[in-house]
């Protein structure tokens, strides 16, 4: 018995796990419709940036993993009708979705498909046009259509009844959110492909519309079109690639309820389940000190106080004295969003893969005006479904 | 289909009022629980043989257990909030086509009985104040029940 189960090793033959690193990327320049470009001109363009980037060529790529979520554009199989598109002709091509984690599902995805051996330089497209439907009516769609559908509030009541209990749990206020937004949006003036580049103050974000309650216009992401490209090698090309790839050091997931109603409000389970499993693997035992910068699925100004103490960046109902105290702003300790975040633009089927890019820019010292000095772990996060997480851990050093 | 033009010269091609109908199977479970409650304004939940949680609504499988559960337990129709937001915009309501009139509430609640929470609109009292995390509220059913959720009207506050 012994002996057949040795047999069962994954990589039996030659095929050996290999280390990855992510050796470029690129973005289209976001904004609230992209009028000018259909879905497949739009993803090109991404594309030609990501080879740029690398300096490749696409003959140089070996397959080619793409995905957004359908129902934003009502056009299903994007794999099939994007492949001139993506440089897809004659590769490999596959579809990989799973609601607002969609981005990092693709990172992390195209990961394993180069750590297994078989790819060697894949290609990875995320990409979403916002701006072709009500975002909220079709997010709707996605949610169970006895149980769910027929009186839940869209992503925003949803979104918005998290943030009433935590602000009664902890007698915090709204402008401990508000601060959320300010620090995002200030960081996103430092980033041109965002879609929102101009400051708010708090009282600008307390005094725009009402939506749900607490929630404002402003806490909110924007409707976003745009498009993300990374390319992912593996350690016999990456170094040759480039000077400085942006290894990944680990990667967790956690998906952990069918319903919206299945979830408590006592701060992200998922993302307190991911950080235990990915800081243990990862050597990582305060991750306050030890990250050097965090891009963070923020869908609204809540999740950034809420989610950075389920990460363990700060105990449970500290999150606004971190964020208050300029921990979390660029030349604080620990930067979180210095591209802006979803609250600057967010692409949902692109915008967990743009946290990872912009991560490995971090990495590669490559972020040009909102680069954090010396950065060498980045950590990118995802948000999706019921309250799922993923993350994803980069490092300059070889792994 | 129908194109539209802006002023740069590009094009646009709306949908239109196209729609695709489904037919969506509910279930041997769910179907159970819509009986009760259209009969007999009467919630159920469904327990686990293993963790002894009581899910609302029901499902066949307990997913932290991966159990497969068949005991059915009444739950009361009364409860307290969790967690509600008044919702001041309106958005598309892609079952109906319709955008709801505003403000309405939308509560998250814990039904006596149950472990889970189970989600409704709330009836927004004019004092809007009154509405509180833990504030105890019971559901109120329609005249005419169908058979779904919307058989419930909404839930509102119990007097004190």
């Amino acid at each position: 018995m012994r002996a057949v189960a040795l047999c069962l090793c994954p990589f039996e033959g030659g095929m050996m796990a290999r280390r990855v690193a992510i050796v470029g990327s690129g973005q289209t320049y976001h904004s609230g419709g992209r009028t000018d470009v259909n879905a497949q001109e739009m993803i090109t363009e991404a594309v030609v940036r990501a080879l740029e980037s690398a300096e490749l060529t696409i003959d140089d790529i070996d397959g080619i993993v793409i995905g957004n979520m359908d129902h934003f554009e009502g056009i299903n199989y994007v794999d099939t009708w994007s492949v001139p598109a993506t440089g897809g002709t004659l590769k490999p091509v596959i579809k990989l979705t799973t609601g607002g984690t969609t981005g990092t599902t693709l990172a992390i995805g195209g990961y394993h498909l180069v750590a297994s051996g078989f790819f060697s330089k894949l290609l990875v497209i995320g990409w979403e046009k916002n701006s072709e439907s009500d975002t909220t009516a079709a997010i709707t769609t996605a949610f169970d259509p006895i149980w769910d559908r027929l009186v839940f509030a869209g992503a925003i009541g949803g979104l918005a009844v998290e943030a009433q209990a935590y602000l009664a749990r902890y007698n915090h206020k709204k402008e401990d959110a508000a601060r959320v937004v300010v620090r995002d949006r200030k960081h996103g003036a430092n980033n041109p492909y965002a879609h929102m580049q101009k400051e708010v103050t708090i009282k600008q974000v307390l005094s725009s519309p009402p939506l749900a309650d607490p929630l404002h216009f402003l806490d909110m992401c924007p409707r976003t079109d745009g498009a993300c490209a990374v390319i992912f090698a593996d350690e016999y090309s990456a170094e040759k690639i480039c000077d400085r790839p942006a290894w990944i050091l680990g990667t967790s997931v956690r998906h952990n309820a069918a319903f919206s109603t299945d979830v408590n409000f006592d701060g992200l389970k998922t993302m307190e389940s991911a950080a235990r499993e990915l800081f243990h693997k990862t050597g990582i035992t305060d991750p306050l000190e030890q990250l050097d910068v965090i891009e963070m699925y923020l869908p609204y100004s809540y999740a950034g106080l809420i989610w950075i103490e389920s990460l363990g960046l700060c105990k449970k109902g500290d999150g606004p004295r971190l964020v208050w105290d300029g921990v979390t702003d660029m030349g604080g300790k620990l930067p979180i969003n210095p591209s802006g975040g979803p609250i600057c633009a967010n692409p949902i089927g692109a915008t967990g893969l743009i946290r990872v890019a912009e991560a490995a820019l971090q990495i590669q010292n490559r972020a040009e005006k909102r680069q954090v000095p010396d950065a060498k772990i980045a950590l990118a996060t995802g948000f999706g479904g019921c309250f799922w997480t993923d993350l994803v851990l980069l490092g300059a050093k070889k792994p | 289909m129908i194109t539209e033009e802006n002023k740069q010269g590009l094009f646009f091609m709306h949908s239109g009022d196209a729609s695709q109908p489904y037919r969506y199977t509910v279930g041997t479970w769910g179907s159970k629980f819509l009986t009760e409650l259209r009969d007999h304004k009467q919630f159920y939940g469904i327990r686990c043989p293993k963790c002894k949680k009581v899910y609302v609504p029901v499902r066949q499988v307990c997913g932290p257990c991966f159990t497969e559960m068949t005991e059915l337990v009444p739950v009361s129709a009364e409860g307290k909030i969790v967690s509600y937001t008044i919702l001041r915009f309106q958005f598309l309501d892609p079952e109906t086509g319709e955008r709801k009139p505003i403000p309405y509430g939308y509560g998250i609640f814990r039904l006596d009985g149950a472990d889970t929470n189970f989600q409704h609109f709330i009836a927004v009292p004019e004092d809007e104040s009154r509405l509180f995390i833990g504030a105890r509220v019971r559901a109120v059913f329609r005249e005419e029940r169908r058979g779904s959720l919307r058989d419930i009207l909404h839930f509102e506050l119990v007097a004190d």
